[in-house]
């Protein structure tokens, strides 16, 4: 017994050690690409030749200048905070009250409004971008004849409005469950007291649900700034690219130009803003991820 | 309540905007993937004629499908597999042992999840780099520095593999993330007592950890089919568009390309109903095979 309790013992060290060696490796392994952007974000052009595992030989800012101004990654950070922005809004607006409608009323129409929206989670965005596009053009040439130019493509706030419609299946499904499960006395204390339906809703309920107001707001945001299907067929004007497809069309120029530091500096511009988010709210992030139990 | 003044009101007014939202922006849209997959359409015109399931028969007789529509099943299949394992594993050393530093790998392997593809695809772009990339830099330590460069992007035999790398990095924290919180529920006595009927770390593994997640483990399975036909798409437009030659050529770039470069939205909406079926039947299956009967603990 005494032996067998002994091999067990030091089998588990060697299982921990190894454990730890696979924890470490797979830690390694995404860790080390995403700090070598960083890296390589302030290097100048010449050091990509040659062995790319060289630190810089010193802090090579005017990628960042060159990025921001020269290919326009400013005004595209730009362009994807007012969609962004907008979209959390619309959304917010619109999928809290739906929800809670939808979660704690009864009414005619409850079970198949419920029903839709839960099958919309199924609908995929990367087919209907293409009749949402043609919708959106034929809207424009209808406008061309009405008001004597374009109003659907090219313009950010329809993006925003498509970006909204896009995460509400998902917004009231988790903002439902949450209500449901609140108890009905708050509503009934608040009739009492004489409040209305109105008023109950935006004094009363809204406040408790913050926290999966927070989650909303984080899962929708990171979205929102990484997406770049739709923003690429709505935009189709250079000046009004989001992030994302600015950074395409940066690494499709780049493959020409040889302008490495700049893409990686773009890079950066694109990843920072999510990377601060996540390491403020990591744990929201993850405890609302496992709450929610999907992803678009 | 007390009163019911305004209730209609007020129901009609909280969800008439969202439901306008997504009857115009989801519902018309995809019933308009199906309408448009039964006629020959430019798009731009309003030159179109039905043609009924004509689009299907040409998709069905091409080439070009059949290679993409395998290219994506080959990239179902090893991402899947690759993370399903890798997730399952990991997650369950970390709830299982008690580790120092558990938290900074769980926050360390969810940071892929939160970057954008573009991002995901520039990031894998510079590893693959025959020249100056890392991949190649390093296997040099190994093999020499004069040695000829693996082309990663560049080779039709390898491509769809290092394709699939980067999905596979992207997806596995996301999933390790949520195998952990469902293996954190399992009581602890029910691994005490196996422990001491001499049951090893293997066997706890597959005759309690799994058993006991199945449910959880089913939804992802569905849930991770129809996000990596989406994702595939996603990587394949930002890193190779296709190429070199068709080699990873997925069917929604294909259906992309077809509506829009070919300007044949018919064909194209026919391969999206096609991809559409396809996702809903594998789902299907899936989930039939892996009925099992639920375990309570």
């Amino acid at each position: 017994m005494k032996t067998d309790n002994h091999t067990r013992k030091t089998g588990g060290k060697f299982y921990k050690a190894f454990i730890y060696l696979l924890l470490i490796t797979l830690a390694i392994l995404i860790i080390v690409p995403v700090a070598w952007v960083f890296i390589a974000s302030i290097k100048q052009d010449a050091e990509f030749y040659g062995n790319p595992w060289t630190f810089p030989e010193g802090i090579y800012l005017t990628n960042f200048a060159d990025a921001w101004q020269k290919a326009q990654m400013g005004s595209y950070m730009l362009n994807s905070v007012i969609v962004t922005v907008i979209a959390l809004g619309l959304l917010l607006v619109i999928a809290l009250p739906a929800a809670y409608v939808l979660s704690r009323f009864k009414f005619k129409g409850n079970a198949f409004w419920n029903m839709l929206f839960m099958a919309g989670l199924f609908i995929n965005v990367n087919y209907i971008v293409v009749p949402i596009f043609l919708m959106l053009n034929n809207g424009d040439k209808a406008m061309r004849s009405i008001i004597g130019h374009p109003f659907f493509l090219n313009n950010l706030f329809m993006l925003a409005l498509v970006y909204a419609a896009m995460a509400l299946p998902f917004t009231i499904y988790l903002l439902s469950g949450y209500f449901k499960s609140l108890p009905k006395e708050y509503e009934e204390a608040a009739s009492v007291d004489g409040a209305g339906y109105f008023r109950t809703m935006v004094q009363i309920i809204m406040p408790m649900a913050k926290p999966s107001i927070v989650t909303v707001i984080l899962f929708n945001f990171l979205s929102f700034w990484n997406e770049y299907i739709i923003s690429m067929t709505l935009l189709t004007k250079p000046g009004l690219r989001t992030l994302p497809v600015g950074l395409m069309n940066l690494m499709a120029a780049q493959k020409s130009a040889v302008q490495y530091g700049q893409m990686y500096a773009g890079l950066v511009l694109v990843m920072l803003p999510t990377l601060i988010l996540y390491i403020l709210v990591q744990k929201k992030l993850t405890q609302g991820m496992t709450m929610g139990g999907l992803k678009g | 309540m007390k009163y019911n003044k305004g209730k209609g009101r007020f129901i009609f007014f909280c969800l008439t905007p969202a439901v306008i939202l997504f009857v115009i922006f989801l519902i018309i849209p995809t019933i308009d993937v199906f309408r448009m997959s039964l006629y020959k359409w430019g798009g731009y015109t309003d030159d179109k004629t039905f043609v009924g399931m004509q689009n299907f028969t040409k998709l069905f007789h091409s080439d070009k499908f059949y290679q993409a529509f395998q290219n994506s099943i080959l990239l179902i299949v090893i991402v899947s597999v690759v993370t399903f394992a890798f997730a399952l594993v990991f997650a369950s050393m970390l709830t299982r042992e008690k580790l120092k530093g558990q938290n900074m790998f769980r926050i360390v392997f969810y940071i892929p999840n939160i970057l954008s593809v573009v991002v995901i695809s520039a990031i894998f772009s510079a590893i693959y780099d025959p020249n100056s990339g890392l991949l190649n830099a390093f296997l040099n330590l190994f093999r020499g520095a004069g040695s000829e460069p693996t082309l990663w992007l560049g080779n039709q035999k390898i491509v769809i593999f290092s394709l699939a790398g980067a999905m596979i990095w992207q997806a596995i924290g996301y999933y390790m993330v949520m195998y952990m919180a469902s293996m954190a529920n399992i009581p602890e006595s029910l691994y005490e007592s196996a422990g001491l009927e001499g049951a090893s770390r293997m066997h706890q593994f597959f005759n309690i950890t799994i058993p006991l997640i199945w449910t959880n483990i089913r939804t992802t399975l569905t849930f991770f089919i129809i996000s990596t036909i989406n994702m595939s798409f996603l990587f394949v437009t930002a890193m190779t568009g296709g190429g070199p030659d068709g080699a990873t050529e997925v069917i929604l770039s294909y259906m992309y390309k077809e509506a829009y470069t070919n300007s044949s939205y018919g064909y194209g909406m026919a391969i999206g109903v096609v991809v559409f079926l396809f996702s809903f039947a594998l789902a299907a299956i899936l989930n039939a095979v892996t009925r099992r009967e639920h375990l309570e603990y």
